[in-house]
């Protein structure tokens, strides 16, 4: 057995931890109203709302705390806030 | 993808989380970062996990100007320097109070580093205290409003002043509401060899008391009323501003948080509020905001 | 081997060690007596001698944090200072062994203020015991400097990967002109591996540094930093056979002997002292007198089992101290050898604590003749727990 400890941790290693669980609003993104302009990736503290491959934008309900700037500042208001188990 | 990994415990609309993407977008892989104690490097990296994709120190809360610049002698000592930038993010306390000393040996001594203060205006992480980047009036848990008083009676330190005296060739403010300016600026500060800095305004959902939906908003509306002037300085001279387009007043700014609740109840606080307004009026006519 | 000795200042020849064991980053912020050192090693970068980033920081708190990010990023640090310098670093130390990182540090011992003193004692260090750093107390100037690739080699063991001190009595040592060998850069090379960790701070490999412990994982650190001093226990012993094989000089591994075979009274301290205590041994073996020695060189890792082993004979035991616990009325040394042989009938001999040299004052022969007399007395049922050994009576 070594006897060092890793005092280091690996890169990115809290992914193991799904911080979906937090949310008490979810995020709904309307594509039909989204002007593609992507501000609600930009200011995603979590940095996961993701683009898809046709231009759109959807959260990663694992890790989405449900904060709601995205919905705040689209300028279409194209994110609603529901709440969870509803 | 963003190189600051999702899972980190920030609260829910954290301006740390923001600020820490917005820095990485910046600099991108080739990047070493050091972190003084604080809310971000508590909530990034709860043993055995990291929320950094790329290497990433923490030390101690008084000392990450320090730990950059040994890291940055290290590389150069070993060959190791390249084009690899070395990058400190501390908050306001880190920042103007415990840490001062060690920033200015950094900066004085001219590693080439870049040196990033997210402002959140008080001790956030052990719950709210008064640091010396508080703004006057705000409640916080150590310079509480209360029936003799209407909360911190200080003004903030003038941190960018400070550095800029130290012959930084780079001095910038930002805030995480305008994210392509701030990851410009950070971007041009990584760049320019020697030490370089930018201060960035990011409010905080947990300690200024507002919905974690509006750090966005609350920080935006800084700048529009002039309370967070952004500007560059190169060599010690301003010289770039951003201009306001009509400016709101400060009320509009102190009425979207809880921490300046009390201007608004208390017997006085009007008058208290022009303090803040002259503060505002200060900044556009010194930076030549309008 | 060919050995040419100069007569050199202490300070210099622990420079002078430094320089041959090639480390990438040297930080350091001047206090007296620990100067001469970093002048020295200033001189040595100026003249391209070194090839190292000398930083000239704004306090001993920053130079040993910039080493902390400099070890982390995989270079050979080396920092020196004494007294208030070392106080201040206090905070750091932690987080330097916390984080296993192998620093090496020459800490000039001196007093603490207040009063503000610039002179001798061990205060300093034995105040930095729990910070989880190797400590080794030289003996003279040769040792002092012969210490230096020693504690590289120890430090940097990947079993260990502690920081440690060699720790040095200021101005006796320091500023002290002997003879000495200096370490030859070839037979240093040899002796002393380069520093290659696994881990270091690296765009391609982005590993994280100094993560958050609840309570669930820190207790683990601890337990591996308290396993990694027993490895040091078995290496500190080996090196310095090691050494003694490359270089022909040998001081004693984790302890030393003199005289001890027979000894009834056996004396123990660190540091330059020992050298008065042993001319006072062979002043009293010449009268017949059963006196030994017992040199601890290293305080930490602490050697208790070897230390009963030693004292198996002795009849009784006297330990100096050049510090006090204030409200023990015990310097560390005498506190940490009674404790060692408690819970255990390896060593039944009573163990008398004196303390002496506080900021500088001198330690006679004659004070140790004293002591010693003093120790007798146990024979005759009189027994002194522990006392200042040299208290000025118009003062006190």
């Amino acid at each position: 057995m070594k006897l060092i400890i890793k005092t280091v941790v690996k890169p990115g290693s809290t992914r193991a931890n799904k911080t979906g669980a937090w949310r008490s609003f979810m995020p709904v993104f309307d594509h039909k109203l989204c002007s593609k302009c992507g501000i609600c990736e930009i200011y995603c503290p979590e940095g996961v709302v993701n683009k898809l491959e046709n231009g759109f934008f959807e959260p990663d309900y694992e890790y989405c705390k449900g904060c709601g700037i995205c919905a705040n500042e689209c300028p279409k208001k194209g994110i609603i806030m529901v709440l969870e188990g509803k | 993808m963003s190189l600051l990994k999702p899972g980190h415990r920030g609260c829910a609309g954290c301006c740390d989380a923001l600020a820490g993407k917005f820095v990485l977008d910046a600099v991108g892989e080739d990047c070493i970062v050091v972190s003084p104690t604080g809310c971000l490097e508590v909530f990034t990296t709860p043993y055995p996990e990291s929320a950094w994709g790329v290497p990433w120190i923490h030390s101690l809360f008084e000392n990450a100007a320090a730990v950059a610049s040994g890291v940055e002698a290290a590389l150069k000592a070993m060959g190791k320097m390249n084009n690899t930038k070395i990058i400190a993010i501390g908050g306001d306390g880190a920042t103007m109070d415990i840490g001062l000393q060690a920033i200015s040996g950094a900066f004085e001594r001219g590693h080439d580093f870049t040196y990033i203060c997210v402002d959140n205006e008080a001790y956030m992480n052990t719950g709210i205290q008064r640091s010396s980047g508080t703004p006057m009036y705000a409640s916080t848990t150590t310079s509480p409003a209360g029936k003799a008083s209407f909360g911190n009676p200080l003004n903030k330190k003038n941190m960018p002043a400070i550095i800029a005296a130290h012959g930084s060739p780079y001095v910038a403010t930002a805030s995480v509401a305008y994210a392509p300016d701030m990851i410009r600026k950070v971007k041009k500060a990584a760049a320019i060899k020697g030490p370089t800095y930018v201060h960035v305004h990011a409010p905080c959902c947990t300690g200024w008391k507002f919905e974690g939906s509006k750090t966005i908003e609350v920080g935006r509306l800084a700048v529009e009323t002039a309370l967070w002037p952004l500007y560059e300085m190169e060599k010690g001279e301003v010289t770039g501003v951003r201009k306001i387009k009509n400016r709101k007043p400060v009320e509009e700014y102190l009425k979207a948080q809880g921490r300046f609740k009390h201007l608004f109840t208390m017997e006085g606080g009007a008058e208290e509020i022009k303090k803040i307004q002259a503060t505002a009026d200060w900044n556009v006519k010194h930076f030549g905001l309008e | 081997m060919r050995h040419r000795m100069v007569v050199v200042e202490g300070s210099y020849a622990v420079a002078h060690a430094v320089k041959v064991c090639k480390p990438n980053v040297i930080s350091a912020y001047p206090i007296t007596p620990q100067t001469h050192i970093v002048e020295d090693l200033s001189q040595f970068a100026a003249d391209g001698e070194m090839n190292c980033e000398y930083m000239n920081v704004e306090s001993e708190f920053s130079a040993i944090s910039a080493l902390i990010g400099a070890s982390a990023a995989g270079a050979r640090t080396y920092t020196s200072t004494t007294s208030q310098g070392l106080a201040l670093m206090h905070e750091a130390l932690f987080n330097a062994s916390g984080m296993r990182l192998p620093i090496v540090m020459t800490v000039v011992n001196r007093a603490l203020s207040a009063p503000i003193n610039i002179w001798n004692d061990q205060q300093d260090s034995i105040s930095q015991r729990d910070t989880g750093w190797i400590q080794l107390y030289a003996e003279d100037v040769q040792e002092s400097a012969d210490m230096t690739p020693q504690l590289y080699k120890i430090a940097e063991d990947e079993d260990i990967l502690l920081p440690a001190m060699a720790c040095m009595d200021g101005f006796i040592l320091s500023h002290v002109y002997e003879p000495v060998i200096l370490l030859e850069q070839s037979l240093t090379d040899e002796f002393l591996p380069d520093y290659s960790p696994e881990f270091v701070l690296d765009p391609k490999n982005p590993m994280s540094f100094g993560a958050f412990a609840d309570p669930s994982t820190y207790t683990e650190f601890r337990y591996k930093q308290e396993k990694a001093m027993g490895v040091a226990l078995k290496r500190i012993e080996e090196v310095a056979i090691e050494f003694s094989e490359k270089y022909g000089r040998y001081y004693g591994g984790l302890l030393d002997g003199y005289m001890l075979e027979d000894a009834e009274i056996v004396i123990m301290a660190m540091g330059s002292v020992i050298g008065t205590i042993k001319d006072t041994i062979d002043m009293l073996r010449k009268e017949g007198e059963r006196v030994g020695l017992l040199k601890v060189r290293s305080f930490r890792p602490f050697p208790a089992d070897e230390i009963r082993k030693a004292l198996k004979n002795a009849k009784v035991v006297i330990t100096l101290d050049k510090n006090i616990s204030v409200g023990k009325n015990e310097g560390a040394l005498c506190t940490e050898v009674k404790a060692c042989m408690y819970n255990n009938r390896d060593v039944l001999a009573p163990v008398i604590g004196f303390m002496l040299g506080h900021g500088g004052r001198d330690i006679p022969i004659s004070t140790i003749v004293k002591m010693i007399n003093k120790a007798k007395l146990v024979e005759k049922g009189i027994f002194i727990e522990s006392e200042f050994a040299d208290l000025r009576e118009d003062l006190a």
